[in-house]
């Protein structure tokens, strides 16, 4: 008899383990559910969702967020050059290697930016590969001239 | 920290200043929620800037104008260069502002609230010409570092204020004194409290002039915020990096200020000429005092086509750092043959003039027109980029516009 009375106390106590297994699996679905129909669902994770998404999109072979051409390097770039300045000022500038390692140490000592290590590198390689100086010689053509009618 | 957040964060207290209103219930914005006026920043907006002005760089903010942009014989805001070195203050106090006069060769170191600025000194008003040392930078060759400013960096508003040296002499200055150095309230771009973006000033001889101001007002108005406000520092003629935005303090120093971009190779070009592309030492570059003679033609556009029987009539502004424009010409053949064009004097010294001509055309075709002033100690624009510098300041080329007569 005892043992059967042990038998029916773990059947119990299993049925209780059971239920509450239950009971949370179902609210780990509901919130499974949510995510899957929204998955900006969770506040916590809205923004760093909206972000990756929009941080990183290419189009026509422009980093969108910033304007910068997607080429070998640009991630290195993005992480370590539009922090403290908007990626203007990178692509507006026309430097070779030797003056743009100039650049970044003259902003290791005076501008707070960090030690690049092995990334100075794939760094300066990007931007002389995909923004080279151009010959203007002491003064150039007028250009993209658009042209319209005077009313005098 | 979430960029966004700590943006909107930092940037709500001075929202208001921002868009030139009060955000009613400002106080119940959800924790979560970004203002449409930071939600998508439109510069255009933000600075009530012309659309049609070019947006260099956005962090920090420098914008420039385009020639035909600068017609108007006292620039608007809205045709206004800007040019930040770092970050524009988030939260201006202007019941609390106060400027500091110290240094090593103050007698009696002083604060000032605004209010106590105003009534003491006396108020002048002026229009000065005020010139980016970069402007024309994108010209040079080998390209200099930095912002590419085209032709856009110059402005020549009506600034309000009280004479610096009034104030100076106010707190006293000793014989020791050669330089002045501001101290602003713009944050550096890294956000580090104890970097200044920049910090530069004048020598004496410049900081006691008439009208070196200390102004409050542009165009009859409170200063806009990214020109300054509430109180500029206005040293017309000189690299408008003098001319120090947001001060909060200025010390009267007994030697060469050394703050932020008065050292190293800021603002400064080589003290003898070098060759395109040289490497210059520090020691070897020299600060930049007045601006050269310089002028645009702002009217017209460029581009213009016009018929063989008519005249053009072209307009535009003259100025030469601490001079005066002598004479201005015009050559519709490349610098074969020069026109002198029609030049008023300045409304006051340090204030651009204007000029005009009639030009006739002697057939059809494509012509450019270019421009020359003359300053007067008879120097004159150069047709090229005059000297290369490493960091592509001073260029006072000819400016030339396209004309088609048809």
């Amino acid at each position: 008899m005892s043992v059967d009375k042990e038998f029916q106390k773990k059947l119990r106590k299993a049925e209780r383990l059971a239920y509450v297994a239950g009971v949370l699996f179902l609210i780990a679905g509901i919130g499974a559910g949510f995510l899957l129909v929204d998955p900006t669902y969770i506040r916590f994770q809205k923004k760093h969702v909206a972000i990756e998404l929009e941080e990183d999109r290419i189009e026509n072979g422009i980093h969108v967020r910033t304007g910068l051409i997607d080429a070998k390097g640009l991630m290195t770039v993005v992480t370590n050059c539009t922090n403290c300045h908007s990626a203007k000022l990178v692509t507006q500038n026309r430097m070779n290697a030797e003056r743009w390692n100039a650049t970044i140490k003259w902003m290791q000592e005076t501008q707070n930016l960090w030690e690049l290590g092995r990334n100075q590198k794939v760094i300066v390689e990007y931007l002389v590969t995909n923004y080279p100086q151009k010959e203007k010689g002491r003064r150039e053509h007028l250009m993209n001239i658009n042209w319209y009618e005077l009313e005098n | 920290m979430d960029r966004r957040k700590f943006i909107t964060k930092t940037a709500l207290s001075s929202l208001a200043t921002l868009i030139g209103a009060e955000i009613v219930f400002g106080t119940n914005i959800l924790h979560d929620y970004q203002p449409v006026a930071l939600q998508d920043p439109d510069p255009f907006k933000l600075f009530k800037k012309d659309s049609e002005m070019v947006v260099l760089n956005d962090k920090p903010w420098n914008i420039e104008a385009r020639a035909h942009l600068l017609d108007d014989k006292i620039t608007p805001n809205k045709h206004m260069f800007i040019r930040n070195n770092g970050l524009i203050p988030e939260a201006i106090d202007v019941k609390n502002w106060t400027l500091v006069i110290d240094g090593e060769s103050v007698v009696h170191q002083k604060t000032y609230t605004l209010s106590e600025l105003k009534s003491k000194f006396k108020h002048h008003t002026y229009q000065l010409t005020l010139e980016c040392g970069g402007n024309g930078r994108s010209e040079f060759n080998p390209p200099a570092k930095g912002n590419q400013w085209t032709i856009g960096a110059v402005s020549c508003a009506t600034w309000t204020g009280v004479r610096l040296r009034d104030v100076l002499e106010d707190a006293g200055i000793k014989d020791s004194a050669v330089y002045i150095g501001y101290h602003s309230a713009d944050t550096h771009l890294s956000r580090d409290p104890k970097k200044e973006p920049i910090s530069r000033g004048a020598p004496m001889i410049k900081a006691l002039q008439d009208e070196t101001l200390l102004a409050f007002k542009m165009n009859g108005k409170n200063i806009p915020l990214a020109h300054g406000h509430p109180l500029r520092l206005v040293a017309g003629g000189w690299p408008a990096s003098v001319s120090g935005k947001w001060i909060e303090r200025i010390s009267i120093r007994n030697k060469v200020h050394d703050g932020a971009k008065m050292t190293g190779t800021a603002y400064r070009v080589p003290c003898n000429p070098v060759a395109p592309g040289t490497i210059v030492s520090d020691k070897e570059m020299c600060i930049i005092e007045s601006m050269p003679v310089k002028s645009l033609i702002t009217f017209p556009k460029s581009g213009a086509i016009i018929h063989k029987k008519e005249v053009l009539k072209i307009r535009g502004h003259a100025w030469a750092g601490e001079l005066e424009v002598s004479s201005m010409e015009t050559s519709i053949d490349f610098g074969a043959s020069w026109q002198k064009c029609l030049l008023e004097k300045p409304v006051n010294r340090l204030a651009w003039q204007h000029f005009s001509a009639n030009i006739p055309f002697p057939k059809k075709g494509y012509y450019e027109v270019w421009a020359r002033a003359t300053d007067a100690n008879n120097k004159t624009q150069p047709m090229v980029l005059p000297g290369w510098n490493p960091k592509g300041y001073l260029n006072n080329a000819c400016h030339r516009i396209a004309i088609k007569v048809t």
